[in-house]
């Protein structure tokens, strides 16, 4: 069902945890839906995700998803790190089953959130605003 | 399976060796179709007869009260969908539980498109149906009464008993899916009172395509399989010969002393239960502690996900399984959980360890030590479990 590539981010999370000093903390899903993804980032005053970490309420690709998208922004500016899509973090992984194609896009909103959070600790209007919560119940919309 | 240790034993059962070696002949040498009336067809057909012999005494059916069916799916369709059309000019009114398997509620709504009107009875929380709110839910035009003998996800053993007897004195037919029960339950359908019972082989250590529906005599069901003359003409299809043949070994082997294997499987379920009791903080046992399969454990851990949980059990080389909407592709949890009341986000962390002849006290002690160290990994990785620290 799971590609070796999301048994290895599952069996073996990278950047799993808390970061005490983050300036960036988001967190989307809900428990009701079964998934929570909460990311911590650390964002230099020129922009650049210097560390970042996540904890993660869900299933084997909730886990894997948080991992693989940790990766792909470490150390990218927040422009790189926003045009992050779920594809790319699907992509990254081999692959999802269908059903678990919404948790590539937790980890999507997940990294908004946390930008989101910086841009609103800074006092600065945020350029690209979410229109998801990350939770499939609240709209029903197919990505892909 | 190797090292494998299986705790997933309500899915289905690993064969036993002496059902193997009673099905072989009939893979081999006896090929015959039980039709045929040269000598290997003839052969095949005694071994049918005998067979629905050994599993309608298991049951205390008689003979011609027993119908072999391609799984226990096919004789809860069978049983609904034939009462539901024979009887239709009485009523188009159905009763059953809101925890059935998905075999008689895909059923019940797939009737209900057809205008059938259906009520799902609740259950409390330990997932019993109230006798009263069964009285209660009887009309006129009621004709058929369908509750689980006990539960496949959290084991809870109904009062058929009761219930049958409740639905007789307004004369309402009853079944029972009994699939999970045969074999860890004495089953006599006359004591019971049911009109019909729904059992399958691979639950018991028999083989996976082979069911059996009981049909008392006088009950009127139409037909769900249309073809040949097998089964006294009312369910067609070449007969599965090795299968039915195995099935009987199987129940055999099952019926011959449940009382002992009750009291070997109580004593390994409730060393389960007390060990994660004792050992892992924020759970909760899913079910009734006494009214339950001597098969089942289940649990629900709070803040993680049973998904997670199954796949750092396997890891650990342990079959389980778990209501969690990530394992049954919805996005909803099990109906058994939220019909007994459990929230979302509980019911999402459930796991269903399930028991059966081959597993051993040593394989319960090696399940708890892998249990609490994934359960503890899983809550330090979940965002829930922070504010709970």
């Amino acid at each position: 069902m799971y590609t070796e590539q999301v048994m290895d981010h599952f069996a073996n999370p990278r950047n799993v945890g808390e970061l005490e000093d983050a300036n960036a903390v988001g967190q989307v899903g809900n428990a009701k839906c079964g998934d929570i993804m909460k990311m911590y980032m650390k964002i230099s005053d020129d922009g650049i995700v210097e560390d970042v970490k996540f904890k993660t309420f869900g299933c084997g690709a909730a886990v894997a998803t948080s991992s693989m998208a940790t990766e792909l922004v470490k150390g990218k500016s927040i422009d790189e790190a926003l045009a992050l899509t779920n594809k790319a973090v699907m992509d990254a992984l081999g692959g999802l089953p269908p059903a678990k194609i919404h948790c590539s896009v937790l980890a999507e909103e997940a990294i908004h959130a946390a930008i989101d959070d910086y841009y609103a600790r800074k006092g600065i209007e945020n350029p690209n605003p979410r229109k998801c919560d990350g939770c499939c119940e609240s709209c029903h919309h197919h990505h892909e | 399976m190797g090292n494998t240790i299986y705790m997933d034993n309500s899915a289905t059962t690993p064969l036993k060796r002496e059902v193997l070696d009673a099905m072989l002949p009939y893979l081999t040498e006896e090929y015959g179709n039980a039709s045929s009336i040269y000598s290997t067809g003839r052969s095949a057909k005694k071994a049918v007869d005998t067979a629905r012999e050994t599993v309608a005494a298991a049951i205390g059916a008689k003979p011609a009260e027993l119908y072999f069916t391609a799984c226990g799916s096919e004789a809860d369709n069978w049983a609904i969908k034939g009462v539901a059309y024979a009887c239709q000019n009485r009523g188009k009114h159905i009763i059953t539980s809101a925890i059935e398997h998905h075999a008689v509620l895909h059923t019940t709504q797939y009737l209900e498109k057809q205008g059938y009107e259906v009520t799902y009875l609740p259950v409390d929380k330990y997932g019993l149906v109230r006798p009263a709110d069964l009285e209660a839910a009887i009309r006129p035009d009621t004709i058929l009464v369908s509750i689980m003998f006990a539960n496949n996800e959290i084991g809870t053993v109904q009062p058929i008993a009761d219930l049958a007897k409740i639905a007789k004195a307004h004369g309402v037919l009853f079944h029972t899916d009994a699939v999970q029960a045969i074999g860890n339950e004495e089953i006599n359908v006359k004591e019971l009172g049911v009109d019909l019972l729904s059992i399958s082989a691979h639950k018991i250590s028999g083989p996976k395509g082979v069911g059996a529906l009981y049909i008392r005599t006088g009950v009127r069901i139409e037909n769900f399989m249309h073809g040949g003359a097998q089964e006294r003409n009312r369910r067609a299809g070449t007969e599965n010969v090795a299968g039915i043949v195995g099935f009987a070994k199987a129940m055999e082997l099952a019926t011959d002393d449940i009382p002992a294997h009750k009291a070997k499987l109580c004593k390994l379920r409730d060393r389960l239960i007390a060990g994660i009791e004792e050992r892992i903080p924020y759970c909760r046992l899913n079910g009734h502690r006494e009214k339950r399969l001597c098969t089942n454990v289940n649990f629900s851990f709070q803040y993680i996900e049973g998904e997670s949980l199954l796949l750092l059990l396997d890891m650990n080389g342990i079959a389980a399984s778990s209501g969690s909407a990530c394992t049954s592709g919805s996005l909803d949890p099990s109906h058994v959980l939220l019909a007994i009341g459990l929230p979302h986000e509980i019911a999402h962390g459930s796991l269903r360890l399930s028991l059966g002849d081959f597993n051993t006290e040593e394989e319960v002690d090696k399940v708890l030590d892998a249990l609490v160290p994934i359960v503890q990994r899983l809550r330090e990785m979940s965002p829930l479990y922070e504010e709970v620290k």
